[in-house]
Order: structure tokens, then C-alpha cells, then sequence
């Protein structure tokens, strides 16, 4: 296992997240992300736990895009993975964002 | 079918949105409680924040029931320290609670392997909790219409429940095709023959040898009605129910003991056609085939 912490930010706007949400399930290829909100002086936080060792650019870089695409801070993202690809990391962050935008 | 109409494709959360009444779930122990397995970390494994199940209280066509549902792609469903606890704690809240019942969605093989001890004990566990909340009157329904299954010691505690709901793409049987094949040779049961696996651990089978009390097509709202229907007729757990059961059992093996293929015995409880059985549609099947199926309860 590894574990990732990531922080992006400050972001002016406060996540308009009132309760946990969670995305994604933890099956191969796939992950699960818990998204709270937090106090973080406005940041966004990653804590990332992954089974694939070695690719914290990758995940620093995926990460970084997908804090500026939400554009809010005051955020903690937990994410458990096992061994999602960048473009399913990005789509579940997606699916995390329209249900955030949609109010759930 | 797609995501939105199958139960079977669902993920385990989409399947509690789609199956009890919006605006009245309620979740115990949620992932933002962080109660993960302590033991696959140590395994280099990930963990999920729910352990895979998700447990809690909800309203099905207005009736107030408990529910745990797992989820399918985490591990296979199976049963590790925590995710049998937390079916544990369930149970046994059925009986402070006193739902109109609890209704169990399992898709599981069973005991998780990377923590076999503790996901036994579990199982030993659960299946005692289910036996106390139906004794004090909380009938519990078993919904086995995932893809994993219900398999391995999750099988013996769904058979325990009040009542069975499958789907012909649900699959019930204590070992599963690889476990029986690797025990017994290839020659007693070929794994990979999807047909063999499913016209003798699939709903339909089940359900004509009365192991399973309803089967529907995989979708919401026929699942949602079969275990409602369910949970109005709860069995009584004493020795006369015991004693039914092993009546049933009896004369299961008297009649169909001696065959080799679930074909046989499909001919056997006098079904016309009973090599079309597999492609036969599921109304059409319960329609011609309730009154002659056998019964499990006697």
C-alpha cells in the first residue's frame, strides 16, 4: 500500500457540500471516494491510499487538474483505490462534482 | 438490461436508492465513520469505508424494515470482521427496532479469505442473530439476485431466513463451480459450463426445487413487490417448521435422488418441455410451474 496526501488551493469559494458523499466502489480497476467538508483555510485535501506503488506524479498531477476543474475549497477527498487509471480517477471526480452541483 | 433497470448490474448503493422509498433511507455506520477492515492493510490490500455493506433502516412500499445490502465488487461480497459485524449488529437491532422485517440482499462468496477466523466466527454469529429476530417475530427476507451470488456460509444463513426472493440470474448453493470442481474433478462439475452452473445453482432451479419461494424478472419494482409479499407471510421458527422441512427434504431426495442433471428432475415434477426451461421467460415458467414445483417449507 501507499499513502498520498495532497493539498491544492486556497480556493475562494466554500464547497457547497453540507453532508459525507461518497463515489465510486473499491473493485479492480476501479475506486471510492469519500468527499467531506472540512476546515482547511480553504484548501482541498487528497489523502490518497493506493495498491499500486510508484505513481505519485501521476496522482499529484490528475489531483491537481480535478481541485481547479471543482474550483472550491474547505474540502477533504479520501479516496481508496484499487488501481483506477487517470481517466477513471477523473471520471469519478466528475461524478463527484455533478452530485455536489446537484445538490446531494 | 441497463444500470438504471437491473438490479443484477447495479452497485450496491444505486441497488438501496432504486429499491426502497426515496426520502426514507437511513444509513448505520456510514463510510464517513471510517470502519474499514484491520486486517487487509497488513495484506497490502485496499480497504472500503463501509466494508463493503451497507446497513441501516428504510420504508419498502411503506413498510418500515431494516436492510443490509452488499456490495458486489468489493472483494466479491465476502464476509470479513467488520462487514459481519456490522450484519451482526443489524440483526440483533431488529429485535430493540421490531421492524416489519429485515431484508437482507446478499451477493457475496461468502467468508472473505485474507481474514478466514474472523469472518467464520461472523458467520456463526449472523446466522444466530437472524434465528433470535425471527423468533421474536421480525421476519427476515433474502434477496439473491446479484452476480456474485449467494454462496459459502452467507448461503446457509440466507436458507435460514423466513423466505427467499431470486432472480433466474441469482445463484444459491453452499460451494460454488469452482469449489466443486476442484474437490471433485471435472468430471463431477465442469465450472466452466455457464449452462450446468445455472440450471443447478440458478434461480429458476431453486425455485422449482422450493428453495427459493419467489422468482421474478431482475428488475426494481417486481423485486421490490415479491419481498413485500414476503415479509407478509413469515414462517414460524419450532420443531412443527423443523419437522415440515425435513418432510420436504425427504421427499426430495426420494424423488430425485438418483438423477444426474437438473433436466431429469425438471421431467420428473412434470414440466412439459424441460429442456426449454433455461430460455423459458420467468412469468410464463411461474405461471405453469407454481403448482407442481416442490415446496421446501412442506
Amino acid at each position: 500500500m501507499e499513502h498520498l496526501n495532497f493539498e491544492f488551493g486556497p480556493f475562494e469559494r466554500r464547497v457547497p457540500l453540507k453532508a459525507p458523499l461518497i463515489v465510486g466502489v473499491v473493485g479492480s480497476g476501479n475506486l471510492e471516494a469519500l468527499l467531506e467538508p472540512a476546515d482547511l483555510g480553504g484548501r482541498v485535501r487528497f489523502d490518497v491510499s493506493t495498491s499500486i506503488k510508484g505513481f505519485a506524479p501521476t496522482w499529484s498531477a490528475v489531483l491537481r487538474d480535478v481541485a481547479e476543474r471543482l474550483g472550491c475549497g474547505d474540502l477533504r477527498v479520501s479516496i481508496n483505490d484499487a488501481g483506477a487509471t487517470p481517466a477513471v480517477v477523473v471520471l469519478r471526480m466528475r461524478q463527484a462534482q455533478a452530485a455536489i452541483e446537484a445538490g446531494e | 438490461m441497463s444500470a438504471g433497470t437491473s438490479y443484477r448490474e447495479s452497485t450496491a448503493r444505486e441497488r438501496i436508492a432504486r429499491f426502497f422509498d426515496a426520502g426514507s433511507l437511513e444509513e448505520w455506520l456510514p463510510p464517513s465513520a471510517r470502519l474499514s477492515s484491520p486486517h487487509l492493510p497488513a495484506l497490502g490490500l485496499p480497504v472500503a469505508f463501509d466494508d463493503g455493506v451497507v446497513v441501516g433502516a428504510a420504508t419498502l412500499l411503506g413498510h418500515r424494515v431494516l436492510f443490509a445490502v452488499q456490495e458486489p465488487a468489493f472483494m466479491g461480497g465476502a464476509v470479513g470482521e467488520v462487514h459481519g459485524a456490522k450484519l451482526t449488529g443489524l440483526l440483533r437491532r431488529a429485535l430493540t427496532d421490531r421492524p416489519d422485517g429485515v431484508v437482507l440482499m446478499f451477493d457475496t462468496g461468502g467468508v472473505r479469505l485474507h481474514e478466514a477466523n474472523a469472518g467464520l466466527i461472523a458467520i456463526s454469529e449472523i446466522q444466530r442473530a437472524l434465528f433470535d429476530a425471527r423468533r421474536a417475530g421480525v421476519p427476515v427476507v433474502l434477496v439473491a439476485a446479484g452476480a456474485n451470488g449467494c454462496y459459502g456460509g452467507l448461503s446457509i444463513v440466507g436458507r435460514s431466513a423466513d423466505a427467499i426472493v431470486m432472480t433466474e440470474e441469482g445463484r444459491l448453493s453452499v460451494s460454488g463451480p469452482e469449489v466443486i470442481e476442484s474437490q471433485h474433478g471435472v468430471e463431477e462439475f465442469d465450472a466452466r459450463d455457464r449452462a450446468l452452473v445455472w440450471r443447478t445453482m440458478g434461480g429458476k432451479h431453486r425455485w422449482l426445487i422450493g428453495e427459493a419461494d419467489a422468482l421474478v424478472d431482475d428488475a426494481f419494482g417486481p423485486l421490490r413487490e415479491a419481498t413485500v409479499r414476503a415479509l407478509a407471510t413469515p414462517v414460524p421458527i419450532d420443531l412443527a417448521t423443523v419437522r415440515a422441512a425435513h418432510r420436504a427434504l425427504e421427499r426430495r431426495l426420494r424423488r430425485f435422488g438418483a438423477m444426474d442433471d437438473a433436466v431429469e428432475i425438471w421431467r420428473e415434477l412434470g414440466l412439459e418441455d424441460p429442456e426449454g426451461v433455461p430460455m423459458a421467460e420467468v412469468a410464463a415458467l411461474v405461471a405453469r410451474a407454481d403448482t407442481i414445483r416442490e415446496h421446501g417449507r412442506g
